[in-house]
């Protein structure tokens, strides 16, 4: 068999096929407990201005001093996405006036970043892989928050987020769908957690995508791109993708071009529009910030960090496949939450037993993922413990109950929202039917009693399992159908 | 007793020490002094309550065989240092009534080894100017007059209420800062001493910024080793300031009597500038003669780059200062000037908050960090500073000890006589300084001589990085051969 391939997501148009080209710009708030140039705190939370340093509010004489943990926080994610660590990078100002930015500029890193070029691969619904390219990731501050509910006719300013260190992490034009898109999302989040370098909130705020749109026809170079700003959620990033495909398509269909703009999307109505032309654009005047030397570090400090970094989702979907033996499909779906894949291998090796992978991760997949998803959390979150699914699964390979029986036991500690389950067989007797010669007898009178289906039995055996059920049903479920099996064919002669 | 203004602040000190008089003594001689001279507008706020009880303070701690180095000492302090709990304004509308809730390191410094602290001095407008005429509380007068004539003459800039302060004894010594010259141009023309320190000396943590990567604070004082001793309590590594250099701080007045027996001192070719007076030229000869009276070596050195150095710093200086002063909007403090929409409320509080060369550099400096321009200014000037700063490596890679020039083309000049005129007249006056601030260098201004016309004259040395020492050992040489300098009567009482 082949592996599977992406394939052109073409949209239709009244004139033809149109491709859609797609870049991303996510700002992920770095996990930290200070801001970037600022002793402040980072809590989410707290009343207005609760969390504003003198250098966040930018008083006179007010000078930055960069946070270590935030620049090993950006080479983590660096290494994450396996791209070039700069061992030199510097800080700029991006100058503009807006009142939550009370500096007058952002300090941001422009023609030097931290962290350069480096690819994140994602996989798509029919197991195809795409490589995207990563441009380059960039340390920068957050501004406050204006409030405009506040009063009839002044605006407040809420400076709690004002100096929070962001990554920007920016994608090269490789995504050319809005499905690629959500998966890059998606994918990116689940290695920034997986690092613990953002914790990927993104209701929080704490990741959020600028998206660039552009169109053309399948094989032509690139149109004129659209940034739509500030999506938060990956919903809506799949949602702003579709609606400015289909208006730029609708444009140039109709002979017109495409300007380029930044665009805001509107979730209520489900599209987006213009925030401001290219012609509006600022002038950012970007220069090397003065209070600032360069950010300079040793590759001993990378090579540490290196050291140190957790398995990433990539690394342990291969384990999970090569070394435990999962099918691809099962280990991409448990890595995908890094509690889930980290609940997985708990079960796995609860107790310090030996157990089937793949028994322990159809549960998991299955009947917890199942249970789970009616109380709406994450297998993770739920009551079950890793050991409560090992017992269950321990339970099955030993023969001590069958698989339907485990189904019943699950159940019976949903109810009493606990349990063990070895506890829970022994106290209710729903151990299997191990004694052979209750199963014999069971099996005889059987036979006895149906001479005619013994003959359709005899000349087609696959009629046998007719017996087995009866069997079953006759012993209350509690015989191992395995036992069973063996003696309904002894007994039939087949 | 004499008039303890007249002291020195090494005298004062160990008059203070030797229990002659005590520190609220000493501060009220100083109050009173100050109160008397506000003719020359060099005090913006005076603050003799907090100086009588810090005074007081250090009386006991005097009694109590605590004293600091600086125990008891009065000391003005320029306007660009955010004092806690006291007005500061970087003498600019914009920052209204601004009190800083927080001390700034170097005044910080300086109160915990026990100075006194007697108001706030003028400067020009966020220290972009050379006559502290650009002053939002109006212009300092230098206690300094031509011979024979009552005409107002300017104390040099920005610095120039700590200038026009320390000449006239209204202070042992002030603190200060310089971006091109702010403590050396004004020193020279008030004859007394000013060095600025080299760049990551002094914390700049808690200074109003006007170009961060040129600021730096130093002291003026009346004498070589008052200098010293205010420079060592400036000094020292401090973790809010990332451009603060970890470097030892070492006893800089031990250095004073250190002489010059052995060192080579450079004479730069290129700073005989065109129009460069006879008298300055003379001064700088004899300058060169009472060094190599004293032992030293005096030989020809060349800084090639000279000439583009004024040029450079007028396009870094405003680009960072336009990126600075944008916290200036209204906003969270200071003047604001209500519009009808946020734009308008932004233009009109800068409008007005703002004076004329303030508004010049910052549009200047807009300027030549737009798109487009970028390179062809601010990427090219930075290109001149490496090699300035090129220059420099070489000469003292040759073995030059120091470099000694003028300070300035110039006596100081009349109220008025550049202000109005072209720009680049003034500028013109930071034409031997700059130079020092763009290499990052430490640079003294002594007294030398007075001109024609009777008003002082100062030549620069300028030293290594972070070899402050040598410049206190090579000034004291020139100030004991040159004598001190004070204006002849104290005419503003």
């Amino acid at each position: 068999m082949n592996a599977p391939v992406r394939m052109p997501k073409l949209i239709k148009g009244a004139t033809g096929d149109w491709e859609v080209v797609i870049g991303m710009e996510v700002h992920a708030q770095v996990s930290s407990n200070a801001k970037l140039f600022s002793g402040a705190s980072t809590e989410f939370g707290g009343d207005p201005n609760d969390h504003v340093s003198l250098v966040d509010a930018a008083m006179p004489g007010m000078l930055p001093v960069i946070n270590e943990e935030c620049v090993r926080q950006a080479i983590r994610t660096g290494l994450g996405l396996k791209a070039q660590i700069n061992l030199r990078s510097v800080f700029d100002r991006k100058n503009y006036f807006y009142p939550d930015l009370p500096q007058g500029y952002q300090i941001s890193q422009f023609k030097d970043p931290i962290v350069g070029e480096g690819v994140l691969t994602i996989d798509l619904e029919n197991g195809a892989q795409v490589e995207v390219g990563i441009e380059r990731l960039h340390l920068e501050q957050d501004a406050g928050k204006s409030l405009h509910d506040q009063h009839p006719t002044m605006s407040f300013v809420d400076l709690n987020r004002s100096g929070v260190a962001l990554m920007e992490i920016v994608s090269r034009p490789d995504l050319r769908s809005s499905e690629e898109a959500k998966a890059y999302v998606t994918k990116l989040r689940s290695i920034l957690r997986y690092l613990g370098t953002c914790d990927g909130d993104m209701e929080k705020g704490s990741l959020r995508a600028d998206v660039n749109v552009s169109v053309r026809r399948p094989g032509e170079g690139l149109g004129t791109r659209c940034e739509i700003k500030n999506v938060n959620s990956i919903r809506f990033i799949g949602q702003a993708i579709e609606y400015e495909a289909r208006r730029q398509i609708g444009i140039l269909e109709d002979g017109g071009v495409i300007d380029q703009e930044t665009r805001l999307f509107d979730p209520g109505k489900g599209e987006t529009r213009s925030m401001r032309s290219k012609e509006e654009a600022h002038d950012y005047r970007y220069f090397p910030d003065p209070d600032l030397l360069p950010l300079v570090f040793p590759q001993e400090l990378v090579d540490d960090l290196a050291a140190h970094l957790p398995e990433l989702p990539d690394e342990k979907k291969a384990r999970f496949i090569n070394v435990l033996g999962l099918p691809a499909y099962d280990a991409g779906l448990l890595v995908a939450d890094k509690d889930t894949a980290d609940y997985f291998e708990a079960a796995l090796n609860a107790g310090g037993g030996k157990r089937d992978a793949k028994a322990v991760a159809n549960w998991i997949m299955g009947d917890i993922s199942a249970y789970a998803n009616s109380v709406s959390k994450a297998v993770s979150q739920t009551f079950i413990t890793p050991e409560q699914v090992a017992g269950i699964v321990d339970l099955i390979g030993e023969g001590v109950i069958s698989g339907k029986i485990a189904k019943d036991v699950l159940a019976i500690m949903v109810e009493e929202q606990g349990g063990d389950p070895r506890a829970i067989v022994e106290a209710r007797g729903m151990k299997q039917v191990t004694d052979t010669g209750a199963i014999e007898k069971a099996v005889d009178e059987i036979i006895a009693a149906n001479p005619d289906k013994v003959a359709q039995a005899q000349a087609k055996p696959t009629l046998a399992g007719w017996f087995v059920g009866q069997v079953m049903k006759a012993t209350g479920g509690k015989a191992n159908p395995q036992a069973v099996n063996e003696l309904v064919k002894a007994r039939l002669g087949l | 007793m004499s008039d303890l203004t007249d002291l020195t602040l090494a005298e004062a000190r160990d008059g203070l020490r030797a229990k002659q008089f005590s520190a609220v003594e000493l501060t009220r001689a100083h109050v009173q002094a100050m109160e008397q001279a506000r003719a020359l507008n060099a005090y913006v706020l005076e603050t003799p309550e907090k100086a009588l009880a810090m005074a007081a303070a250090s009386d006991a701690r005097i009694a109590a065989g605590e004293a600091g180095p600086l125990e008891g000492l009065p000391v003005g302090v320029k306007d660009l240092f955010c004092t806690e709990g006291v007005r500061t304004t970087a003498c600019s509308r914009i920052l209204g009534e601004f009190i800083p809730g927080y001390e700034s390191t170097v005044t910080a410094k300086l109160w915990a080894d026990g100075a006194v602290m007697l108001g706030k001095l003028s400067n020009d407008e966020f220290a972009m100017g050379s006559s502290n005429e650009t002053s939002c509380f109006g212009p300092v007068i230098s206690p300094w007059r031509r011979d024979g004539s009552d005409a107002a003459i300017v104390p040099g800039g920005s610095s120039g209420g700590s200038s026009a302060a320390v000449a006239a004894k209204l202070c042992l010594a002030a603190t200060a800062t310089d971006t091109g010259g702010s403590i050396r141009q004004p020193a020279a023309y008030t004859g007394t001493v000013g060095i600025k320190p080299t760049y990551g000396r002094c914390s700049r943590w808690g200074i109003i910024a006007y170009a961060s990567s040129l600021d730096q604070a130093g002291p003026i004082a009346r004498t070589v080793q008052d200098a010293a001793i205010m420079l060592k309590s400036m000094t020292g590594l401090d973790l809010k300031d990332t451009t603060s250099f970890d470097a030892p701080v070492p006893d800089f007045e031990a250095a004073v009597k250190r002489g010059v027996k052995g060192l080579t001192i450079g004479i730069p070719k290129e700073y005989r500038a065109p129009g460069m007076s006879a008298e300055i030229d003379a001064l700088w000869e004899r300058g060169a003669q009472w060094l190599r009276d004293a032992g030293a070596n005096v030989v020809e050195v060349s800084l090639p780059h000279t000439q583009y150095a004024l040029a450079a710093y007028y396009i870094i200086a405003p680009a960072e200062a336009s990126s600075n002063l944008a916290r200036y909007d209204g906003v969270r403090y200071g003047v604001r000037v209500d519009g009808k929409d946020i734009a308008s409320m932004y233009e009109n509080t800068r409008a007005a908050g703002f004076g004329r060369e303030v508004k010049r550099r910052i549009m200047t400096g807009t300027y030549v960090l737009s798109a487009g321009y970028y390179d062809a200014y601010y990427v090219r000037a930075q290109k001149v500073r490496a090699l300035i700063k090129r220059d420099f490596d070489a000469a003292f890679a040759n073995g030059v000890d120091a470099i000694l020039t003028p300070t300035t083309p110039s006596a100081a000049f009349g109220l008025g006589e550049k202000i109005a005129a072209d720009p680049v007249e003034m500028y013109l006056s930071d034409i031997f300084t700059v130079t020092v601030n763009l290499a990052g260098l430490p640079g003294i201004s002594v007294p030398a001589g007075l001109d024609a016309q009777g008003l002082p004259l100062g030549l620069q040395l300028i030293g290594k990085p972070f070899d402050e020492e040598t410049l206190f050992a090579a000034g004291e040489v020139i100030e004991q051969a040159a004598g001190r300098f004070a204006p002849a009567a104290s005419w503003w009482r």
